[in-house]
């Protein structure tokens, strides 16, 4: 199996017909998910990527019994978009879109929760289960279908976690970005919970960055409820304190937030850590070859 | 994005939150005419820039007379004002707000935050006020009182009294202090912000709570829904770099190495960031070129880069995943065209059309060093760095 996404997957794209949302639906068709089509308001009854354009969300759940949903509306009107979703009962939703606020992400994990469905992201780069399902923008030809399973904050450091992961002769079970800002719909634990319970995954990485203290809560979590091997890295052991990097949550804040506490955090718990990124590979294999 | 001192209390007062009466000047002829409103004889007279430790600095002063307040903004006027908050250089006065004194009985503090471990805002209170909230966060964690807000069913009296009975307030003070929390509130709501700090909150001498400073971050994904909080926007409190960066979409931060750094996404350039460092460099910036990249924002970041005189080596990294590589093949290749280099530029580029890039790179006739491997590349860019 695999967490998440597989070849049981319905899944609908929100913002169906824009740019972006085509170039990765038309990827995400060719690797074989089964994405049944999309919405977009006011554009009811055309034909998209050779799939049907639905005015709602609970239009396109009425015909195609859609339970996930991939979104990538602009941030301005991504808050609707999430909530007609959710509105309409869909279990899983994948937001990439980057910037939508902080206020409205509090608002809507209470909503999200509330009706016991998972959002993932927003700012992500989405979920991929390699060989059976992609929903995000991820480069296709890097993954493999295999036992690692990996969750990450960051967009490009997932693809190096997974090009590692790849050359060291293991593929992924599902890979999960968690996103970059500061209320993400899921959190580590959320989904190392996943892995856990997965039979595929036989072992896990995690790449987190600086800032909040989501880490420290994953490590809290692991060390009474993670009994599968774990190699982390943590982004900005060497950025400086109060400057935010890029990501909305990646900020050392009163001292609060930093590499170090993070690594130690984990390394207490014991997560295997490295401290360079282009150790993920070598390490991985290591600690299922102990 | 942050506000100034003066924009925080102009929203106080909008919100019906007690503060200081004040006036904002930008000009020493002004002062005469604007203090004239204030009814006092004793003001306080505050330097208005994006750092804290003002006053250490020498940028609040009380003052006793019109030409006191006069000269204090001829002083500052076009001045940079140096905090141990801000770098070296300072961060520029144009505006100074003048206060009437207050006598101060207690100083308290009170902060709304986004707390990410509960996911709600936090309402947090101290009977400490005065200085600095992590040194009370750091010596005394249990004179700091928090209460996390529900969004949904909205501020709870309860919770203030509880603040309130933390600050060991009087009768008449819990009932000013219950209109406060919950106008604060409102205002942290109403204007999307991400943190408000009133550090201190004041008993004066009649007994009653006032605001006697304000810090306010706001959220900068909902600026656009926040036009009149845009209007505050002081671009010459950001550093140049930054700000000729955000106009391109891009996500540069400047920092004291002397490796420039060019990368996609935030993580990977932050981990390209510390690999520099652990190989013994230190990196002159933080880049990120996004996922929207096209030639021209590539040539944009690069001249961004070398506009910094620090920089004696270039590192690019890019993981092609959206971004193709030949797009940035083709901005770097413009950008030295356009300005010209004579610093060694190291490029790792990896995925999505990185073959074509290679070629475009090899075929360019410019000087760039081409290294699949990312940790032998920041090697060298370290070694020719030196």
């Amino acid at each position: 199996m695999s967490i998440l996404i597989d070849e049981n997957t319905i899944a609908i794209c929100q913002g169906f017909t824009g740019s972006q949302a085509t170039m990765h639906c038309e990827q995400a068709i060719a690797y074989g998910t089964n994405l049944v089509g999309g919405v977009t308001p006011g554009k009811s009854g055309q034909v998209h990527l050779d799939r049907p354009v639905f005015d709602s969300v609970k239009e396109a759940v009425e015909i195609t019994d859609a339970n996930t949903s991939l979104i990538f509306v602009p941030a301005k009107f991504c808050m609707d978009s999430i909530n007609e979703a959710l509105d309409a009962g869909i279990k899983l939703i994948i937001v990439i879109t980057e910037g939508i606020p902080t206020l409205d992400m509090i608002s809507i994990k209470i909503k999200a929760d509330n009706l016991g469905s998972i959002i993932i992201g927003p700012n992500c780069p989405g979920l991929i289960t390699p060989g059976s399902c992609k929903l995000g923008i991820m480069p296709a030809d890097i993954h493999q279908s295999g036992k690692i399973g990996i969750v990450s904050r960051s967009g490009t450091l997932t693809y190096e976690a997974v090009d590692q992961v790849t050359k060291a002769g293991f593929g992924q079970s599902t890979c999960v970005g968690i996103g970059g800002d500061p209320i993400p719909g899921s959190s580590f634990i959320d989904i190392l919970k996943l892995f856990q319970e997965d039979e595929q995954t036989e072992a896990i990485v995690m790449v987190g960055e600086i800032g909040g203290t989501a880490e420290e809560e994953a490590a809290t979590f692991i060390k009474s409820n993670i009994t599968k091997p774990i190699v982390a890295y943590i982004a900005g052991a060497s950025a400086p304190a109060g400057k935010r990097m890029g990501h909305a949550g990646a900020i050392i804040s009163g001292g609060k937030g930093t590499a170090d506490e993070k690594f130690k955090a984990l390394e207490s718990a014991g997560v295997k850590t490295v401290r360079s990124l282009t150790d993920i590979g070598k390490t991985i294999l290591s600690s299922l070859e102990s | 994005m942050n506000l100034h001192e003066y924009q925080a209390k102009t929203l106080f007062k909008e919100y019906d939150i007690p503060t200081t009466n004040f006036v904002v000047v930008d000009s020493h002829d002004d002062v005469e005419n604007k203090v004239q409103q204030l009814k006092t004889n004793k003001w306080v007279a505050k330097a208005q820039v994006h750092a804290g430790g003002r006053g250490k600095a020498g940028g609040v002063k009380v003052l006793d007379s019109i030409e006191e307040i006069e000269t204090f903004v001829k002083y500052w006027i076009g001045k940079n004002l140096i905090t141990y908050q801000t770098d070296e250089i300072g961060q520029p006065v144009s505006t100074i707000l003048v206060e009437e004194c207050t006598n101060i009985i207690k100083e308290l503090y009170l902060g709304i935050v986004i707390d990410r471990s509960s996911q709600s805002i936090v309402v947090m209170a101290s009977p400490d006020g005065g200085v600095d909230i992590e040194a009370i966060a750091e010596n005394s964690p249990e004179r700091i009182f928090k209460v996390p807000i529900d969004l949904i069913a909205g501020p709870k009296r309860e919770d203030a009294l509880f603040l309130a009975k933390g600050l060991a307030l009087s009768d008449e003070q819990v009932e000013q202090f219950v209109k406060i929390f919950n106008n604060l509130i409102q205002l942290f709501i109403d204007k999307d912000l991400a943190l408000v700090e009133i550090n201190p909150l004041i008993i004066d001498e009649s007994k009653k709570l006032k605001c006697l400073d304000g810090k306010i971050n706001v959220d900068s994904n909902a600026l656009y829904r926040q036009q009149d909080i845009l209007k505050m926007r002081d671009t010459s409190q950001e550093e140049e770099r930054e700000l000729k960066a955000s106009e391109w979409d891009l996500n540069y931060i400047a920092l004291d190495g002397n490796i420039g750094c060019m990368v996609n996404g935030a993580g990977l350039a932050m981990g390209t960031m510390d690999i520099i460092k652990s190989s013994g460099g230190l990196p002159a910036n933080f880049l990120d070129v996004g996922g929207s990249v096209n030639k021209e924002s590539v040539s944009e970041a690069f001249k961004i880069i070398l506009s910094d005189k620090k920089v004696k080596a270039i590192l690019i990294n890019i993981f092609g995943g959206i971004v193709k590589c030949d797009v940035v093949a083709e901005g770097i290749i413009k950008a030295v065209e356009e300005v010209g280099v004579n610093i060694p530029v190291i490029v790792r580029l990896k995925g999505n059309n990185s073959e074509k890039a290679q070629i475009l790179l090899e075929t360019s006739s410019l000087n760039i060093i081409s290294e699949s491997d990312l940790s032998k590349a920041a090697l060298k860019a370290v070694e020719l760095s030196r």
